[in-house]
């Protein structure tokens, strides 16, 4: 149990120790019956079979209260932002308020060696079992680039994640380098994946990520005590399973080769689908087109605009977020190829996509647009 | 028959594919037939999770209308509001969550006499005991 001086340094220090979850929200004033319309969603939002609710509201009542340190490396804290901001108060929030946040530099009060010493409390308290969460990437060229309290991102990366049970990294810079590692990378910005690799890691990648996203992970964690089942890029499958393409409403107009040519035209207004104005949906594996954003109001292309793929490795890089995917621009182009056929094929799953099969395709590069696929 | 949300409900549920037919009404239908079968035969109750089955719009509506409309309708507000209703199927409700926003979160139709989250849940009764009990003791002094 942390003394009076210390629980003021953490986020959340005024939560006592120990606690189980099903504690934190009878304190918190969450009825049961609210607990289990909350496990009735959670069950829901992780696809998981309705029998289950039973099962994770027992696991979830007796979950011990995680102790989480969050690192803020090389990022613009929009996905702090994405969490904090997006459901204030609501249902999903509620597991994030149940965990004690015990190191977050936007979020705590304290500062400095006050802060550090917060983290330092809580992974000794905790060594072995917290879960480490990180936004941003981690500059390799020069540790001057990126430091908090003079220690360089690099070892502080290093030196947290060694006790702890888990690895989230939120973002897709601390999933793929995201826009620092873009070209030319001036730091030399990595993933977590990169450098650490005896750790569980789950990646949920967005810029920002969808924050139910992020307390479905969290979520899972508390109920199963292991990570969800993750893709080839470490992404959980519940949420990132299917493409944009996949789920997106206006995708009967992809179908029907009903395109907007440009944003102002009839096809932008009658809302045909963004394909030729760029959209990268077809490659992009998110939840946007069915969770959605602002508290489910939509998302980019129903908003008209299309979707960049910033849930993809590199997708700053990926030659003009206004070019049409079939167009052969660098990386997103390999892609597109291989996409385009397989929308040929009609029903060859595109979760058949992988980073070795983008290297065959880009060396047998062919370009094929949407007026061959019309033909 | 009546419809049990408004076409504006509808599209605020996110399980849509645009308009493209999934053709998955008749199954879905037939699985809540099973279900009030082994409901009455065994006591077994099921849950389908509406939002795990892709259906358009339409197609969901078209099931609720097949559904119809019942006796009961009730809403909680439990972190935000939920809404029961008893199908015109006696044994078929239609459960949905809402959040604080008033969005949809999660959308289930349950084959049961009564969905559990109707019940007064036992730890909530015992924290209306202690809360009455205080209550007395502040009256009795």
């Amino acid at each position: 149990m942390k003394d009076s001086s210390q629980k003021e340094t953490g986020c959340k220090g005024n939560a006592p120790r120990g606690e189980t979850l099903g504690d934190a929200l009878r304190r918190q004033g969450v009825s049961r019956r609210s607990f289990m319309k909350y496990c009735a969603t959670a069950v829901s939002m992780m696809a998981l079979p309705p029998s289950m609710i039973p099962l994770v509201a027992e696991a979830l009542e007796k979950a011990r209260r995680p102790s989480v340190i969050w690192l803020s490396f090389q990022e613009c804290t929009g996905c702090v932002e994405s969490l904090t901001r997006a459901h204030t108060g609501t249902i999903e929030s509620l597991i994030f308020d149940a965990v004690s946040l015990d190191y977050q530099h936007t979020l705590q009060a304290a500062a400095g060696h006050q802060a550090e010493a917060a983290r330092e409390a809580a992974m000794e308290e905790n060594y072995g079992n917290y879960l480490l969460v990180v936004d941003g990437s981690i500059p390799l060229g020069n540790p001057g680039y990126s430091t908090i309290a003079g220690i360089s991102n690099l070892d502080m990366l290093n030196d947290v994640a060694k006790g702890a049970a888990a690895i989230i990294a939120v973002g897709t810079c601390s999933t793929y380098g995201g826009i620092p590692h873009a070209k030319p990378n001036p730091t030399g910005a990595v993933s977590v994946n990169d450098i650490i690799t005896d750790k569980p890691i789950v990646n949920v990648p967005g810029c920002p990520p969808i924050p139910v996203v992020i307390t479905g992970v969290l979520t899972h964690f508390l109920t199963f005590g292991v990570l969800p089942e993750l893709d080839h890029l470490g992404r959980p499958v519940a949420f990132y399973g299917q493409s944009i393409h996949d789920r997106c409403y206006r995708r009967p107009f992809y179908d029907k080769g009903l395109f907007a040519e440009s944003f102002d035209d009839e096809g932008a207004k009658k809302g045909w689908c963004l394909f030729k104005l760029g959209c990268k949906g077809p490659t992009t594996y998110n939840a946007c087109a069915t969770t959605k954003w602002n508290d489910g109001t939509s998302f980019p292309i129903e908003a008209g605009h299309p979707c960049i793929g910033c849930s993809e490795p590199d997708f700053w890089d990926g030659g003009g977020f206004y070019r049409a995917l079939s167009m052969p621009t660098e990386n997103i182009a390999k892609t597109a190829v291989y996409t385009a056929a397989g929308a040929a094929a009609a029903g060859v799953a595109m979760g058949a996509l992988n980073r070795a099969k983008k290297k065959a395709v880009s060396k047998a590069h062919i370009k094929i647009t949407i007026d061959d696929l019309e033909t | 028959m009546g419809r049990l949300m408004s076409p504006g409900d509808a599209a605020q549920f996110n399980i849509q594919i645009g308009n493209k037919l999934t053709h998955n009404v008749q199954p879905i239908l037939h699985q809540i037939r099973h279900a009030l079968e082994q409901l009455l035969d065994d006591h077994k109750t099921t849950t389908i999770d509406l939002r795990s089955i892709p259906l358009a719009p339409e197609e969901e509506s078209t099931i609720l209308d097949i559904l119809g409309q019942g006796e009961v309708h009730a809403r909680l507000n439990a972190l935000g509001p939920s809404e029961i209703i008893e199908t015109g199927c006696a044994g078929v409700w239609l459960v949905t969550h809402f959040n604080e926003s008033s969005h949809t979160v999660s959308r289930f139709i349950e084959v049961t006499e009564m969905p559990d989250i109707l019940k007064s849940q036992h730890r909530d009764i015992f924290n209306g005991l202690q809360m009455l009990n205080h209550k007395l003791e502040t009256l009795a002094t």
